[in-house]
């Protein structure tokens, strides 16, 4: 939660269950992984987050299938009408079904904030295990960049490197996964420097393990725990950067339906279709809402010490 | 401690380098010949496209480029804008500046000026009424995208009552909804932040001796508790200056406020990549300076850093 992570700590309690696997039987793991599941859930608002998860997950696979209308279907007669019994979200400015496009741009919220949080975490974990592995110049180097990294103010940065790239769905999902990694690997590197002095390194590198086999097979695993946390509790921030790159014309462009695109088409008509600009803003917030809440789940079931 | 600030100042200085040549190298790989995106649709010769490469200095080494754009940098030569010609980017940026100013400094005093009372009250209070409504209140700041919240503020006061105007910078009243916009992102995370950290302070040896030698409550909280809660809080508002820089981007442009982040966003639009550059590295280099002051205000106050 705060820098003080990125101290090195003592780990009598392995926080990741893959910590010496080969000595703890098959029982063991499970119940380790039932602890962790009933701390999780014990947590009440993260189960509530995992539930609208699952339904976002349901409506973007089945988007067809459940959206009443087509997202895209203009119906000019119904242009900036309220909610009604069959438009349950009312029309947008064109006429087009505010409901259905909601439910398909959960497609797009989904897509960018576990693509673009997959892409960060490879980037920040491969970074700060060589950096804290090797240690020397290499570390000085990749520490530097991070520094920079985390410098720019970040919606500058993307909106700079969307209208460098082109605006589109692919670019959006790279461009923010390329500039979100930094604290990732600030994490990991804090992890390894500890990591790399245990009995269990020496013993790999004694066997003839090759530093790659060492950093792939035995360090990095084991600082995974912080970096799920980080993750789970990025997604959210990440969705809302999403929405802020498509408000401002430079993220996913129309007509594909994402709630950011619909925010910016619902702030030109505040005065007279106020109800476009409602509900795009709810779908933003539930769905971050939720994935940070699984987030603080998640701290709570891997690492009871933060706790708070 | 000498050694900490010089060794401070140096790699602040390597990062001022770093964030310079990113900055410069996503222009040069910007995809496309750049003479010919500065005619635009306009129909030129091949020797006109050649003596506009000879005018900007487009045939030189990317080191040469890179050189002459720093060396005009320092001596505060920002070059001429492509938006507004006849006027230099320095009065442009220097304009905006002010405004900009003015929004994140009232944000920041009002956002820190309530956030760390109710942290520290929300952490005294542990489990009660006000910290779970706090809590809550924190959780959904973070999670509502801001600008939405200025959308909706604008509907309901501008629109609806007519209180404040929606947007430009003419009156008093027009400071209030981008000023409480800006504040309450970081109002949600201050307030977190301060209850973890008093928390973790309330726990430590030091009070629990102090309470037991039956110090009264108040008298630890102000002697041992305050001052001690307050160290994580200044570590992170560099970071947190990182995150209301970038918000001014959305926010400026949602209310038409004459800042740098419009002045920005304006420029984005019309590919003026001069300003965009040279915002770009202002804002950033903001941020690292203010990154520095906080690690040598910290080390200042907690001698404990300066071992490292």
């Amino acid at each position: 939660m705060n820098t003080a992570a990125a101290t090195p700590r003592d780990r009598t309690t392995p926080v990741s269950p893959q910590s010496g696997n080969a000595l703890l039987g098959e029982n063991d793991m499970k119940v380790r992984r039932f602890r962790a599941w009933r701390r999780f859930a014990r947590y009440r608002p993260a189960l509530f987050g995992l539930a609208f998860v699952g339904i976002l997950i349901i409506c973007a696979l089945a988007s067809p299938l459940i959206a009443p209308y087509d997202p895209s279907d203009i119906n000019t007669r119904l242009r900036g009408d309220g909610p009604t019994g069959s438009y349950w979200l009312g029309n947008d400015d064109i006429g087009r079904d505010i409901l259905s496009r909601i439910i398909y741009g959960s497609r797009i919220a989904l897509i960018v904030g576990l693509g673009a949080t997959t892409i960060a975490v490879t980037i920040g974990v491969t970074v700060g295990a060589i950096a804290g592995y090797f240690g020397g110049r290499i570390d000085f180097l990749l520490s530097r960049i991070v520094d920079s990294l985390m410098a720019f103010p970040l919606l500058a940065l993307l909106l700079t490197l969307s209208s460098v790239f082109g605006p589109s769905l692919r670019n959006v999902v790279l461009v923010i996964g390329c500039s979100v990694w930094a604290s990732y690997a600030r994490v990991v590197r804090a992890e390894v420097l500890s990591l790399r002095e245990r009995d269990y390194v020496l013993a790999a590198r004694a066997a003839g393990a090759t530093d790659r086999r060492i950093i792939q097979r035995h360090i990095v695993p084991n600082a995974l725990g912080p970096v799920i946390i980080i993750a789970s509790l990025a997604v959210g921030g990440i969705i809302i950067l999403e929405s802020a790159l498509s408000f401002l014309g430079l993220g996913v462009q129309r007509p594909t339906a994402s709630w950011g695109t619909m925010l910016s088409d619902g702030r030109e008509f505040l005065r007279n279709y106020p109800h476009i600009a409602i509900a795009p803003g709810v779908a933003i917030a539930m769905t971050v809402l939720a994935f940070n809440l699984i987030g603080d789940g998640l701290r709570d079931a891997l690492d009871p010490r933060q706790r708070d | 401690m000498l050694s900490y600030v010089v060794k401070r100042l140096l790699q602040g200085g390597f990062v001022l380098f770093l964030v310079s040549l990113l900055t410069f190298v996503v222009m040069f790989l910007m995809p496309g010949d750049p003479a010919r995106r500065m005619v635009g649709q306009a129909r030129v010769t091949d020797e006109q496209l050649e003596a506009i490469r000879e005018r900007w200095n487009l045939n030189d080494s990317f080191a040469e480029r890179y050189w002459a754009w720093i060396s005009n940098l320092v001596t505060g030569d920002l070059g001429t804008s492509m938006m507004r010609p006849g006027v230099t980017i320095s009065q442009m940026i220097g304009d905006a500046a002010g405004m900009t100013l003015r929004l994140t400094v009232l944000s920041f005093v009002f956002s820190l000026c309530l956030a760390i009372p109710i942290g520290m009250l929300a952490a005294m209070k542990r489990y009660s009424l006000f910290d779970y409504i706090s809590m809550l209140g924190s959780t959904l700041g973070i999670a509502v995208p801001n600008y939405w919240i200025g959308l909706m503020l604008i509907i309901v006061f501008s629109v609806n009552l007519g209180w404040v105007p929606p947007y430009g910078s003419a009156s008093w009243q027009a400071y209030i909804l981008p000023v409480l916009v800006l504040s309450i992102e970081e109002m949600a995370a201050l307030a977190r932040l301060t209850r973890g950290a008093t928390i973790e302070v309330m726990n430590q040896d030091y009070v629990v001796t102090a309470r037991a030698k039956g110090l009264a409550r108040n008298v630890i909280m102000v002697r041992h508790v305050v001052r001690n809660a307050l160290l994580p809080i200044i570590t992170i508002l560099g970071y947190r200056m990182a995150f209301i820089l970038s918000g001014t981007i959305v926010i400026e442009t949602v209310f038409a406020w004459p800042g740098i982040g419009r002045l920005f966003f304006d420029a984005i639009v019309q590919k003026d990549l001069q300003v965009v550059q040279a915002i770009v590295l202002l804002l950033t280099g903001i941020i690292v300076v203010v990154n520095i002051v906080t690690d040598l205000t910290y080390a200042v106050i907690d001698p404990r850093v300066r071992i490292r």
